[in-house]
Formats: structure tokens, C-alpha cells, sequence
């Protein structure tokens, strides 16, 4: 693999999407950046990682540590990793967030995380540590148990921007917020009911899953990687495992990926449903909660009978799938999704007909296509303004190059663009699923996984219902009982939540939520 | 506009009993009703916080409200504001970062309350466990009276520590 215009050889890793690696130098790093923007490529993800050789089970901190970003271009990703020396008692790398101002609050939690900064960067507020443990206190680069006692919580005055002029005053909500949602903080500059910005504080949700990784199994590891966000379980799962089985050069049976498959699109059903429900609701049309609530309700009742729990959470396991479907169970779930594909249908009439919920929907939080192309938003709302990448279409694996994946896209960037979007996934994924119960291939569902002798990597990278997840993953040789020396989970809420303190612009403080739930962008998954 | 009569007509009303709650019929549940209405004086009102979880036992909190579960249906509620609360509904396994927001709001929930750890994580810290990041399980920080355990746990559990919960507190 290459990207064109750079003498720099990837090393192709056995994926079923095409993904290299390559160590790089500080020129190149800064090279690699401006060749994939200019390219109309994107930043996927950006994590300090782990070094080799460095002895993370010694209780000093280690003078060496290394800067990875995983960029996605039209032939696939390319991983880079920068080994950084220690400058001054620092740990510097060139700043790329002029380039990809998404790498703003990646580059802030390396920071907070690993103890190395970007040299030039604007913006160098603590982004996940709150002041929960010292700032001067880097948990990546210690040994787990090495933690800090417990400090007296002094709350950090966080320095919020601020907003002058005449009647601008500001609106603080959360962390614990009026819904069942997960808790962060936004502060609202406002003239009356108008937003001028939007600043969002993120973390609380912050559990160490890096660090926590690393204390688990290649194997186990998997149920944690479930657990980043409850809503993406089976994608999260299936990158991980992804990941491990490109680091072992496993080859999972077919029929393993086509039973992933379907859970996937189920995953994705689901959260489509749930969301459309409360955009109905949030638009102040509590019909389409009821029926939409109803209808998430059967197809979870539906997923607990055939793989035994309702979210299908652990039923990705490393090397396939825990749960056979069989024929009884194939017929159940295809009637299921023929009764409630015809009942999406008649609400889809009546969202697209009410002309209350229109007038919510349209032109509001709007994102335009060229605004959406610089910040790199990217899946279900970067394809609702014109954003046209999907994993599943761009690279086919097995089973997607048998089933040619509809793309589902919008341009007009608002809450009604990304209400339809999730429609046509909706109806396209209940085609997928259909199709693939019809052909499901014989054989087995899973196979073993072999540890390497040596230390390794791999990475995995799948179209989760909000969209594109990558895992990385840095495994130790046998010598050091094959454990993680990294794993670094990435969800698309990086990207987007920053898009949505500019989707509300403009708009008045009551379209929030409408807003805010159009996107349904996760806290945990970014937090880690 | 008829064809969301016509759809409300169709779907018809599909809320499920209450759920058994063990050994106790349903004329007990009315007792813990109406024991329930003497102490608060009025019907349960929960304010639900998620103080660190993955949002899986949002989504299962979240489905109490759908018509098979029908939670309002049952005279309980939620609120948004911890103020107007008789329950506190915690999840999660408690993050460092939430752990003052955790005990400000209950602090902020008039007596009596009631507090229920809802999932594995709220109970014992879950596959988190203690951290430099997390504080683990509820009762770490603020006083718990149930838990309810599950990865998450489905709605009809929630539902069950709901009830237990009240029931303890009453007896």
C-alpha cells in the first residue's frame, strides 16, 4: 500500500479491508497530514500509543513514547506511528490540527492520557482530566496499579471561552442532564433565545479503558471492547476482534462474518428506530416515540430469543460468533423483519406528511457540505451532508461485496437530511438482513485463535450504526505472556461532536435537543 | 391525520401487566401502592443519573417508557431535576469525573430517597472495576438501598428493584 506522491512503503495488514502501517518521522508525520488533506482524505483517528520495548511494568515512567493517526483515503487506512524522544522533560510531535480540526481534542486527551503535546497547538486545555488525578500524572505511561491516591476533588475552574456583547449571557447544563442521557456539560452563549455558540465539555464519563485494556487478555478483552458504548456493542466487538484476528492472521470462517453481519444490521435497525422515536418526541409528536418505542421493543424481544440477550452484547467472540442461527430461528427473524419493515413504512408516510414535524426537521441544525468536508464529520450525519464514505461500500468484505450495500445520502445537512438518511438505512438494512438469512453459507461459526510468538499489531475497522469505529491494537510476544501493550478504541464521535457546536448556531436554544438527538453522538465512546 | 388515527387504531394497546414481583400477589402490590402514596404523598418520581456507563442500561431505562413497559402507567415517573425526586436511578461504574456531579445531586434529593444501582457496573464496578478513572460501584460514593444487577439489566429487572426498593422502604 502507498499513498501516491510519498516514498513510504505500508506494511499491509491481514485484514478483510485494506489497512497498512508504517513508522514515520517527524517530517514525514507533517508530509503524510497535508498529502492525505489535499487528497480529500480524512483523519480517523490520532492516539499516543505504545513504544516497543518499553517497559510499562517498570515503575518509572519511560523516556520514549510514540504518537500513531490512522488516516482514510480512497485506497483504505493508512496507520502511522512517530516514536518521540523526550525534549526538555517533554514529549513534542507536530501539531496537525490547522489541517484536521478534529485532532484538536484528540491531540488535548493524548495529553491528559500520555504526557505528549503538539508542538504549536492552540488550544492545550485539559480535555478528559478534570482534576481527578495530578496533571502532571500521565496514566498510560504507568503501571496500572501505580495510581495516584485519592486527592481531595478540588473542582478545576475550567476556562470556558467567552462570549461578549449586549444581552449575551450564558446557559450551563449538565453534567447531569434532565433526560435519561449520559451526562456533559454545554455552555450556551445566547442573545434571548438565540445560540451564538456552543461549548461543550466532555469526559465524565472517562473509566480508563486504555489503561484497563492493557490489564486484560487479548481474549477477554473483547467484553470490555463491547462495553465502550452499549449502543455499538456488536460494532465495537466486531473491530476489536477484527483487530486481534489481523494481529493473529486468523481467518474467521464465512459463515462467522455473514452471522456478524446481520447482528450489525440489526445493531443498526435498532438504534435507527430508537432515535427516530425521539426525534418524533423531541419535536413535541409523542405518536412516533409510542409507535417507534414499540417497534425498537419487538426487534430487541426479537435479538433476546435467538442470541439470548437483548442488545446482543458478548455475541462476537475472536474467531467468529458465539450464537448459531437455525432454521426455525432464521424464519422468526425474517418475519420479524417483514412486520415491522411494513409498519417503518406507513410511519415514514406519516413523518414525511405531518407538517409539524416538517417544520421542525427542515433547515434546522444545518450543516453545510463544504463545512461538514473541513471538520471531517463523518458517518450517519457526515453522509446527511453530502459526506459519501461508508465502509461498508467503499471497501466490501465478506459478506458486503455479495450484497451491494445502497448507500444512504442527503445534502441538505439538516435534522430533517439526517431523519431521512436514517430511513433508507433503515429499509436497507432490513433488505441486508433479509438477503443475508436467505443465503447464510454453511459451516463453522467459529475457529481458534493462535497468540503470535512474536509481538504484533492489527487493526479493525467497521461502519457502526453512527458510523466508522476503528480499533488498533499492539500485542506483546509470548516472552510477555502475549499481553496488550495497547489498544486504542476509536468512535466517531471524536469527529462530530465538535460539528455540533456548530450545527447549532443560529438556531434557538429549544431546537437543542432536536438537534443534539439527530446526531445522537456517544459520551462514553469518546470519554474512554 | 387519519392515518395516524388509523395507525393508533391498529396498534391498539399492547401495555403488559405489571410484572410478578416474586411471592408477592397482586394485592400486595396495591398495598405497596398505596404505603407508597402515604409516605410520599403523592406518586414515585425517579431522577435517573448516569454517573460513568457504556448508555447500555440507558437504552433499558429508556424502554420502561415504551407502551409494553408503560412505567407512567404505574403512577411512576421521571423527573428532570433531582429536586422533584423521590428515587435516584444510578448507573454506571461511578467516574472519577462524575463523582462530585454523583453526590451533588443526590445531596440535592429531598428525604426520604431512595437510591437504586442500576447494572453490574453500579453494583460492583462492573468489567471497570476500581481505577485512577472510576470509583467503582455506587455505594462507593453515595448510599445505595438496591441494586440490580445485569449487562444490562432488562426492563422488567429495573422495573422489579424499582418496586422492591420502594417496598423495603416502606415495610
Amino acid at each position: 500500500m502507498q499513498i501516491s506522491e510519498l516514498d513510504l512503503e505500508f506494511a499491509v495488514l491481514n485484514a478483510p479491508v485494506p489497512m497498512g502501517f508504517a513508522p514515520v518521522n517527524a517530517e514525514q508525520w507533517l508530509t503524510i497530514a497535508s498529502v492525505v488533506h489535499d487528497e480529500g482524505g480524512r483523519l480517523l483517528a490520532l492516539w499516543a500509543g505504545a513504544v516497543a520495548q518499553a517497559g510499562a511494568a517498570s515503575p518509572e515512567p519511560h523516556d520514549t513514547a510514540c504518537m500513531c493517526a490512522a488516516y482514510v483515503t480512497l485506497e483504505g487506512v493508512f496507520w502511522i506511528a512517530l516514536p518521540l524522544a523526550q525534549r526538555d522533560g517533554q514529549w513534542i510531535y507536530p501539531d496537525i490540527s490547522d489541517l484536521f480540526p478534529a485532532a484538536i481534542r484528540m491531540q488535548r486527551a493524548a495529553a491528559d492520557l500520555s504526557g505528549v503535546h503538539a508542538q504549536g497547538a492552540h488550544d492545550t486545555r485539559a480535555w478528559l482530566n478534570h482534576g481527578a488525578w495530578p496533571a502532571d500524572h500521565h496514566p498510560l505511561q504507568h503501571n496500572a496499579e501505580q495510581w495516584p491516591q485519592r486527592v481531595p476533588t478540588a473542582l478545576v475552574n475550567y476556562p470556558f471561552v467567552h462570549v461578549d456583547g449586549d444581552g449575551v449571557h450564558e446557559i450551563p447544563v449538565g453534567p447531569v442532564h434532565a433526560g435519561i442521557i449520559e451526562p456533559g456539560h454545554f455552555r450556551f452563549s445566547v442573545v434571548g433565545e438565540k445560540v451564538l455558540r456552543l461549548e461543550q465539555r466532555l469526559g465524565y464519563t472517562h473509566k480508563g479503558v486504555e489503561l484497563r485494556m492493557t490489564q486484560l487478555t487479548p481474549l477477554q478483552a473483547v467484553r470490555l471492547a463491547g462495553r465502550v458504548s452499549g449502543d455499538s456493542t456488536v460494532a465495537y466487538a466486531w473491530a476489536y476482534c477484527m483487530a486481534l484476528e489481523s494481529a493473529t492472521q486468523t481467518t474467521i470462517p464465512v459463515r462467522a462474518a455473514w452471522l456478524r453481519a446481520i447482528m450489525l444490521e440489526r445493531e443498526r435497525v435498532a438504534a435507527h428506530l430508537g432515535d427516530l422515536g425521539a426525534l418524533g418526541n423531541d419535536a413535541a409528536f409523542a405518536f412516533g416515540l409510542a409507535q417507534f418505542s414499540r417497534l425498537r421493543e419487538d426487534w430487541l424481544r426479537g435479538s433476546q430469543k435467538v442470541w439470548g440477550h437483548r442488545l446482543m452484547m458478548d455475541g462476537i467472540v475472536p474467531g467468529g460468533v458465539r450464537v448459531d442461527i437455525d432454521r426455525t430461528q432464521k424464519d422468526q427473524l425474517i418475519q420479524l423483519c417483514d412486520a415491522i419493515e411494513k409498519e417503518v413504512r406507513t410511519l415514514y408516510d406519516i413523518y414525511e406528511a405531518h407538517a409539524g414535524l416538517q417544520d421542525r426537521f427542515m433547515t434546522t441544525g444545518r450543516v453545510l457540505p463544504e463545512l461538514a468536508s473541513r471538520l471531517g464529520l463523518t458517518g450517519l450525519a457526515g453522509r446527511a451532508s453530502s459526506q459519501v464514505w461508508d465502509v461498508r461500500c467503499d471497501h466490501p468484505f465478506v459478506p458486503y461485496n455479495q450484497l451491494q450495500v445502497k448507500i444512504a445520502t442527503h445534502h441538505n445537512g439538516d435534522v430533517a437530511a439526517r431523519v431521512s438518511v436514517r430511513f433508507d438505512e433503515v429499509f436497507e438494512s432490513m433488505r441486508l438482513i433479509r438477503r443475508m438469512l436467505d443465503a447464510l453459507p454453511a459451516g463453522d461459526i467459529a475457529c481458534p485463535v493462535i497468540l503470535s510468538q512474536e509481538a504484533s499489531r492489527g487493526a479493525g475497522w467497521v461502519e457502526g450504526w453512527r458510523g466508522e469505529l476503528f480499533v488498533a491494537l499492539e500485542l506483546a510476544g509470548a516472552e510477555e505472556n502475549h499481553r496488550i501493550l495497547h489498544c486504542h478504541l476509536h468512535d466517531p464521535s471524536w469527529q462530530n461532536w465538535p460539528v455540533l457546536e456548530h450545527a447549532i448556531m443560529g438556531n434557538i436554544v429549544p431546537d437543542f435537543p432536536l438537534i443534539n438527538k439527530s446526531f445522537n453522538l456517544s459520551y462514553s465512546g469518546q470519554d474512554l | 391525520m387519519w392515518k395516524i388515527v388509523k395507525q393508533i387504531a391498529q396498534t391498539g394497546t399492547c401495555s403488559e401487566a405489571a410484572p410478578d414481583i416474586g411471592e408477592e400477589n397482586a394485592l400486595e402490590a396495591s398495598k405497596i401502592q398505596r404505603e407508597l402514596l402515604s409516605i410520599l404523598g403523592q406518586a414515585l418520581s425517579i431522577r435517573e443519573v448516569d454517573a460513568g456507563s457504556c448508555n447500555g442500561c440507558e437504552l433499558e431505562i429508556n424502554a420502561l417508557g415504551n407502551p409494553y413497559y408503560n412505567l407512567e402507567g404505574l403512577g411512576i415517573k421521571f423527573v428532570a431535576s433531582p429536586r422533584h425526586a423521590d428515587m435516584l436511578l444510578v448507573t454506571g461504574p461511578v467516574s472519577r469525573n462524575m463523582e462530585t456531579a454523583l453526590r451533588r445531586t443526590y445531596e440535592a434529593t429531598p428525604e426520604p430517597k431512595l437510591v437504586v444501582a442500576v447494572g453490574d457496573c453500579a453494583c460492583d464496578g462492573g468489567i471497570f472495576g476500581e481505577s485512577y478513572a472510576t470509583c467503582g460501584r455506587v455505594a462507593n460514593v453515595i448510599p445505595v438501598d438496591e441494586v440490580v444487577p445485569g449487562c444490562p439489566p432488562p426492563p422488567l429487572e429495573i422495573l422489579r428493584g424499582i418496586l422492591k426498593a420502594v417496598r423495603r422502604r416502606v415495610q
